[in-house]
């Protein structure tokens, strides 16, 4: 092992000590030091220039490479994070992926919670595209989980089927799915459970494994909707989240199947609020609820979120920072789809239509799964009120059309309040 | 990969036993080798260039297994890959290669004229015949772990090798991200054209990221010599045409070798290649030659013969569908070629591939006419 060391500390390549540990992050339970952490990620064998390096992204249409100039890899190309994730790593996903048909995707993803400030001259151009305008560098990011703020949350249910609330948490000190060794997340997946085993009432609940699950708790998962799979997207798999499947993966879900995490999938967690009908104050409250009480458990264990005033809650894809909140229904829409107006009403009420499947699918039925478009910049009670309202009036302008009437384009909210 | 699990020193913070992979659902040649002991005495280790043990060993990880072929499950990083992670490598290649002893020496033979007959096969049975095998470039990483610098490189001097052929070795070299349309549709056509991996096994070792950067294929005027530039391994070279005479494929295939092989001696570059492990590829069950001769060859009545796995296993030869390694037979035609790579020389193996079909067609013949095969089942090479 010294020998490594050496050979490490002996690399050409000086790296700059502004490399080291951004502002804000704790590295809990790491007791290295600065020299280590400055070499991590260093490699004795590069011999080609930057510009040698530079990926060839003139077919590309992502976030990642509109915004990638040569000048900023060649200056970030040598750093490394505390952990040693590096800037190749980081936009592998989006050099493999040169573009999504309907969607402009990211096209880079973190390593860990330090990515987002040693790559920072990269992540910010990418996060205010992303985020329609959010500049990191000059705005908070407010945090709101007070459920009993919402109004008018109860949805008429001969439209809305379903309502969903989900996030995403990520443990501090920790590294992100696309970097973790099997250790860290084995460790994700035990501070998790742990926490999770101490929530009681309505949301007790029980963990399945993914590697110890028997055939009937799969079926049985699989009937409820909350089975997750292997990957399969290359956006993912290219960035490197599905090594090692399935160990360390699971399913918990509360006894009433209302509240369910995903652990170690694209993030350390995802949290899921979800019933029939439309009750949303309902879903937002245990989805609050939940969190917060989740929280309180890691905590009492001396483990905590990753967060920061600028970007909220720190995820995996710079997509879902800040609330990494998507709240939506499953709604009924014939009419109002068929309109030519749908989309423009989309966009002014700042929510996006998908299929029943999520992402990438198709509507089924004229029902459409409604959410917000937004996830940075605004707090999670503003998200789900602008939810509710937009909702509301979708069903309105459903209802007006049954009766022949005619409907209004709404004018734009505005983005960051 | 040239980036992740260079945090190797990070890793060292948690026990060995904390990052062994769970391979208790597996069934490949590293899952069988790598004890928790074993790794823990590797993981600290990382070749000159940085490759690492879970570098060399997450295909295997993410892939527990093929339902007909006991995968490998490991890769090479570079050519110190095999020394340094000798302890794991060596038994595998014991398995893989027929018994193989890590003090076993590997003969290189080139010279066609060492090789009987080939030039008859019935060309009433067998369609075509075919030579490939692979070459590495010393002083380079291998494409799992790669750089695209180093990717560009290894391609803009083959290319320059290449263009320096001449005779009915000359050719053209066809960039995978500059290909016109056209060009790709006459590639597909000839049936030369190779696209991005989709095998997990593949994808798992990282050999396929940047694509199609730096990746192209270069064939001759002739279309009977070919080069894959950057796929699995640097090189893919390949010989091919209609008909049976494996002789002349074989030719072509070693005097294009042996030439190619100069044309980089003259840049200054070696191929990668010692006399234990012969010629050092990516996939350790490509070292040694990393030969495949085979011929598609119509067999519809001997390849329902009860006997027929059991004469292939005995004459040393394999038997895959007719679009490669994981495809089923089509019609009755069968790629039939040499099981083994190292151990035995290229002369040795094509002539093991020569005889063998050449047996195999005198039972179909035997087996048309409703006659016994017995009398030809031959004894365990």
């Amino acid at each position: 092992m010294a020998s490594n060391f050496g050979r490490i500390l002996s690399s050409k390549r000086n790296m700059g000590i502004l490399s080291l540990v951004g502002a804000g992050s704790l590295t809990a339970g790491f007791l290295l030091t600065r020299d280590q952490h400055v070499n991590a990620g260093a490699q004795v064998r590069r011999k080609y220039p930057p510009s040698a390096e530079y990926p060839d992204l003139r077919k590309h249409n992502n976030c990642m490479a509109s915004n990638l100039t040569p000048a900023i890899y060649a200056k970030l190309c040598d750093k490394a994070t505390p952990n040693g994730f590096m800037l190749d790593q980081a936009i592998q996903t989006g050099v493999d992926n040169p573009g999504h048909p309907f969607i402009k995707t990211v096209g880079m993803v973190a390593g860990d919670e330090e990515s987002y400030e040693v790559f920072a001259d990269i992540f910010n151009p990418v996060i205010k595209e992303r985020h329609n305008g959010y500049d990191p560098t000059n705005m908070k990011h407010p945090t709101d989980l007070d459920a009993s703020k919402i109004k008018s949350g109860q949805f008429d249910e001969r439209y809305v089927l379903s309502s969903r609330v989900r996030t995403g948490r990520s443990i501090r000190g920790l590294s992100l799915p696309p970097a973790c060794t099997r250790a860290e997340r084995r460790e994700v997946e035990r501070v998790v459970i742990d926490a999770l085993a101490g929530l009681k009432g309505d949301l007790a609940g029980k963990y399945y494994s993914l590697t110890q699950m028997t055939e009937e708790e799969q079926q049985q998962l699989i009937n409820d909707h909350f089975l997750f799979d292997k990957p399969v997207s290359p956006l993912l798999t290219c960035a490197g989240m599905a090594r090692d499947w399935p160990d360390a993966r699971g399913i918990w879900h509360n006894n009433n199947k209302t509240f369910l995490v995903w652990v170690n999938e694209e993030d350390h967690t995802r949290v899921i609020s979800m019933e029939k009908g439309g009750n949303m104050k309902r879903v937002f409250e245990r989805f609050c609820k939940g969190l917060q009480e989740v929280e309180r458990l890691i905590k009492e264990k001396g483990w905590e979120f990753m967060w920061n005033e600028r970007l909220g809650y720190i995820l995996t894809c710079p997509s879902n920072l800040g609330t990494g909140l998507r709240a939506g229904v499953h709604v009924k829409l014939p009419l109002l789809s068929k309109d030519p107006r749908f989309s423009k009403i989309l966009e002014n009420l700042r929510l996006q239509k998908r299929g029943t499947g999520g992402v990438d699918t198709a509507a089924v039925g004229s029902i459409f799964d409604i959410s917000n478009l937004d996830r940075l910049g605004q707090s999670e009670v503003q998200l789900v009120q602008t939810v509710v309202d937009g909702v509301n009036y979708l069903i309105e302008c459903e209802k007006r059309l049954e009766k022949g009437q005619d409907i209004k384009i709404p004018a734009p909210i505005s983005q960051f309040k | 990969m040239p980036f992740s699990n260079t945090h190797n020193q990070m890793k060292l913070k948690f026990s060995a036993e904390a990052e062994y992979p769970d391979l208790s659902k597996h069934n490949n040649h590293m899952a069988k080798v790598l004890t928790p002991a074993m790794y823990e005495r590797l993981r600290s280790k990382q070749t000159p260039s940085g490759f690492t043990l879970d570098d060399v060993i997450q295909t295997g990880v993410d892939n527990p297994g093929h339902p007909f072929i006991m995968t490998v499950g490991c890769v090479a990083g570079d050519e110190e890959t095999y020394e340094v992670f000798k302890e794991l490598l060596d038994p595998i290649i014991q398995d893989r290669h027929g018994g193989y002893k890590p003090t076993d020496k590997h003969k290189t033979d080139l010279n066609p004229n060492n090789l009987k007959g080939g030039d008859d096969l019935d060309p009433n049975y067998v369609l075509s015949s075919r030579v490939r095998t692979g070459r590495s470039i010393r002083g380079f990483c291998l494409p799992p772990h790669c750089s695209r610098g180093e990717r560009r490189a290894i391609e803009k001097l083959s290319v320059e090798a290449l263009g320096a052929l001449d005779g009915d070795l000359k050719g053209k070299y066809y960039a995978l991200k500059n290909m016109t349309d056209a060009e790709q549709q006459q590639l597909i056509d000839d049936h030369f054209l190779f696209d991005k991996p989709v095998s997990p096994l593949l994808l798992a070792s990282g050999m396929a990221r940047d694509w199609p950067d730096a990746r192209g294929i270069w064939h001759n005027d002739n279309k009977t010599f070919l080069v894959w530039v950057n796929e699995e391994d640097h090189l893919r070279v390949i010989s091919m045409q209609k008909g049976g005479n494996m002789r002349e494929v074989f030719t072509r295939f070693c005097t294009g070798l042996t030439k190619i092989e100069e044309l980089f001696k003259n840049k200054g570059h070696a191929f990668m290649w010692n006399e234990h492990l012969g010629y050092v590829l990516t996939c350790p069950s490509n070292l040694g030659t990393g030969l495949r001769g085979g011929v598609h060859v119509k067999l519809p009545n001997l390849s329902k013969h009860a006997k027929f796995e059991e004469v292939l296993k005995r004459l040393r030869l394999q038997k895959r569908g007719t679009g490669g390694v994981d495809t089923a037979a089509v019609g009755g035609v069968f790629d039939i070629s040499n099981a083994d790579r190292l151990g035995f020389s290229e002369v040795e193996l094509v002539q093991m591939v020569v005889d063998g079909v050449k047996l195999l067609i005198e039972m179909e013949k035997r087996l048309e006419k409703g006659q016994s095969i017995d009398d030809l089942i031959p004894a365990q090479k």
